[in-house]
């Protein structure tokens, strides 16, 4: 459409305008440019990436990969401890910050009086959603570990992957919450409803598909943590898949990091298939984030 | 393929071939290893769960000992940690882990916050490895070093900023050093034996990661860096191994040269150090240390390590057998005295 400009058809009385057409649709074709070029710089290294996984990890996919344990023989090297640990500990931090961060959303949204101490809470959230992982795995190990006595245990793990993705899901389940048209919430105080029956009945079930995308992509970025569960799981190498929430536990990252820290160039193509696995995982969690928006949003009338 | 000897009793073997189908590897091969080792006939039987945690050096020969012993004693689980050696003292000496791996002897602050928390403890040898000085396959010029021009490239106060400097035939350009970060047990050593009391050097590209190091030698005919020897050999093809000459002519490290202790003064022994109390007081434990001194030789080979001479491995073998019915007293009841006698500890056992 602005390339059909053409000569303005007002003329201007003080005559210190230049239409300069042609410059400036020159001006504006060179930031299109800029701008795709910005596009693909990310798709190409994006690429090249992928191409540095593939090359040397395809040809070590396996079975064995996904079912056997750990071993010193590459050729028998298996993650399924680490498979194992990866699903308990993003089930446990998930449902747990699901709970809390929905809970703190409705009553920070719902409840809460708008002032200083809500300001304050909200900053400090924000905040906290921008602290580095590694803090979380610091405070984790003196909070879980030592003080509460939980030892390097599944349990640890969860709860300090918990807090870490608890400000993402609090954020996210606040826009849910907010994109509620308030309508819907007149309407329900205007037949008698209280403030909880109005929640329940909904704003609750209005935000769903929203709170529950924000928990599912919070829980694909649990699963590729790495730092936090270096200090607070410790482990470098499980034979076992944990078997309660006080067991030992081998996650994901923490294999393929070990891994590529052996001298044995095997073990590096080795953690590039088990790359491949963690990325085809990360998909299928996303792809079910997106499934799962759309099954709820179906359903919402309103 | 069985690279282990490991001598069962036919009940435990029905025991363990009931409980899992890993015994595969497990040959009944006897007559090679320097050592035999007799499980128990109730191993299968034996529960429990310990951890061990230390040295990133040692840690896959550890690793790959508690992969054997898991295929005998399948309830016996063992988790093995990398926090290098002095972060798995602390945890040693705080009664987290039961087995602390190490490449270098215990310090004395932590041999006292062991002693503080009256964890009594055993030194045994498991295997052996040489720190090697390495500079990339490019390099034309370097074949061996003296111990004195590396404690010139090395020292804060060495004054080398070009290889001209360590040697006047050398070129004119920047050495370009590689090493181990400061909380690894292969930097400690390293130092203490080529530097003594000198201060090392701050202007280096430090990594605990020895393949980032192994890269950045490759990389560049001027580098120069050092890290245990499974990562040379592993890396032979991009980067050359230089010879070290302690004062009797210059050695190349190599199997031979590291077994025969003639790879000096860079050659070390790798140790665990075990709980006294968890050793006496939880078979399992007691299993899987014997276990571990009996087969070292053929495990670490196998991840890159230098097996140690028979007799040291026998010497390891009967100490551990004399820790565990209580006839030797722990290693750290004679630690202080003990460091005043011998500074080093002897490396037999």
């Amino acid at each position: 459409m602005i390339d059909q400009v053409s000569t303005p058809q007002v003329s201007v009385a003080t005559g210190d305008f230049r239409p300069r057409v042609k410059a400036r649709q020159r001006i504006g074709a060179i930031w299109r440019w800029l701008f795709f070029a910005a596009t693909t710089l990310a798709i190409v290294l994006l690429g090249m990436l992928l191409w540095s996984i593939f090359s040397p990890g395809l040809s070590w996919l396996s079975w064995g990969l996904i079912t056997n344990p750990p071993s010193r023989i590459p050729e028998k090297a298996g993650m399924n401890p680490a498979i194992w640990g990866s699903i308990w500990i993003v089930m446990g931090s998930g449902i747990t910050a699901f709970l809390l961060g929905l809970g703190t959303a409705v009553y920070l949204e719902e409840y809460a009086t708008r002032g200083r101490f809500n300001d304050f809470i909200q900053t400090n959230i924000s905040n906290l959603a921008g602290v580095p992982s590694i803090v979380y795995g610091l405070l984790g190990l003196v909070v879980f570990v030592d003080w509460m006595n939980m030892g390097r245990s599944l349990l640890a793990g969860a709860l300090t992957m918990a807090l870490l993705i608890l400000p993402v899901v609090v954020i996210s389940s606040r826009e849910a919450i907010r994109a509620v048209p308030s309508s819907l919430r007149e309407a329900s105080y205007g037949l008698g409803a209280t403030r909880w029956q109005t929640v329940q009945n909904h704003v609750l079930p209005a935000a769903f598909p929203g709170v529950l995308t924000g928990v599912i992509l919070a829980m694909s970025r649990a699963i590729g943590e790495t730092a936090p569960l270096l200090v607070v799981g410790g482990a470098s190498q499980v034979l076992w898949r944990p078997d309660g929430p006080f067991s030992t536990f081998m996650v994901m990252p923490l294999q393929i990091y070990n891994w590529t820290g052996r001298p044995q160039k095997e073990f590096e193509h080795l953690a590039a298939a088990a790359i491949i696995i963690l990325m085809i995982i990360l998909l299928l969690m996303n792809s079910l984030a997106i499934g799962l928006r759309h099954h709820f949003s179906k359903k919402a009338r309103w | 393929m069985s690279f282990l000897e490991y001598r069962l009793s036919r009940r435990s073997l029905a025991a363990i071939t009931a409980g899992t189908v890993a015994i595969a590897p497990f040959a009944r091969v006897l007559g090679q290893g320097a050592v035999s080792y007799e499980a128990p006939d109730n191993i299968g039987d034996l529960e429990g769960e310990f951890e061990a945690d230390g040295s990133s050096t040692l840690g896959p020969l550890t690793e790959a000992a508690i992969e054997e012993f898991a295929a005998v004693a399948p309830n016996v689980r063992i988790t093995n940690g990398i926090s290098g050696t002095g972060g798995g003292f602390e945890r040693f000496a705080n009664g987290e882990t039961a087995i602390s791996n190490a490449s270098r002897t215990i310090k004395e602050e932590e041999a006292a916050l062991a002693a503080e928390n009256g964890v009594s403890w055993y030194q045994f040898s498991m295997a052996l490895d040489g720190i090697t000085v390495v500079v990339s396959a490019e390099n034309d010029f370097v074949e061996d070093l003296t111990v004195e021009e590396l404690a010139n490239i090395w020292a804060a106060d060495g004054g080398v900023t070009t290889w001209a400097d360590v040697r006047a035939d050398w070129p004119a350009e920047n050495i370009e050093l590689y090493g181990p970060g400061t909380a690894s047990g292969t930097f400690d050593f390293f130092n203490e034996e080529i530097l003594g009391d000198r201060e090392v050097r701050t202007d280096y590209t430090p990594s605990e990661d020895d393949n980032v190091l192994v890269q950045g030698v490759a990389g560049s005919p001027m580098a120069l860096g050092y890290f245990g020897f499974s990562y040379y050999e592993e890396n032979a093809d991009t980067l050359k191994a230089v010879a070290v000459d302690n004062g009797d002519g210059a050695v190349t490290p190599s199997i031979e040269t590291i077994g025969d202790g003639s790879y000096a003064p860079l050659g070390r022994t790798l140790y665990i150090y075990v709980s006294g109390n968890e050793l006496q007081s939880r078979p399992e434990v007691a299993e899987f240390v014997k276990f571990y001194a009996a087969s070292s030789d053929e495990i670490a080979p196998a991840v890159g390590y230098i097996a140690l001479p028979e007799d040291a491995e026998q010497a390891t073998y009967d100490k551990v057998l004399g820790a565990i019915d209580g006839s030797i007293a722990p290693d750290s009841d004679s630690f202080g005295a003990e460091e005043e006698a011998t500074p080093a500890a002897s490396p037999a056992a």
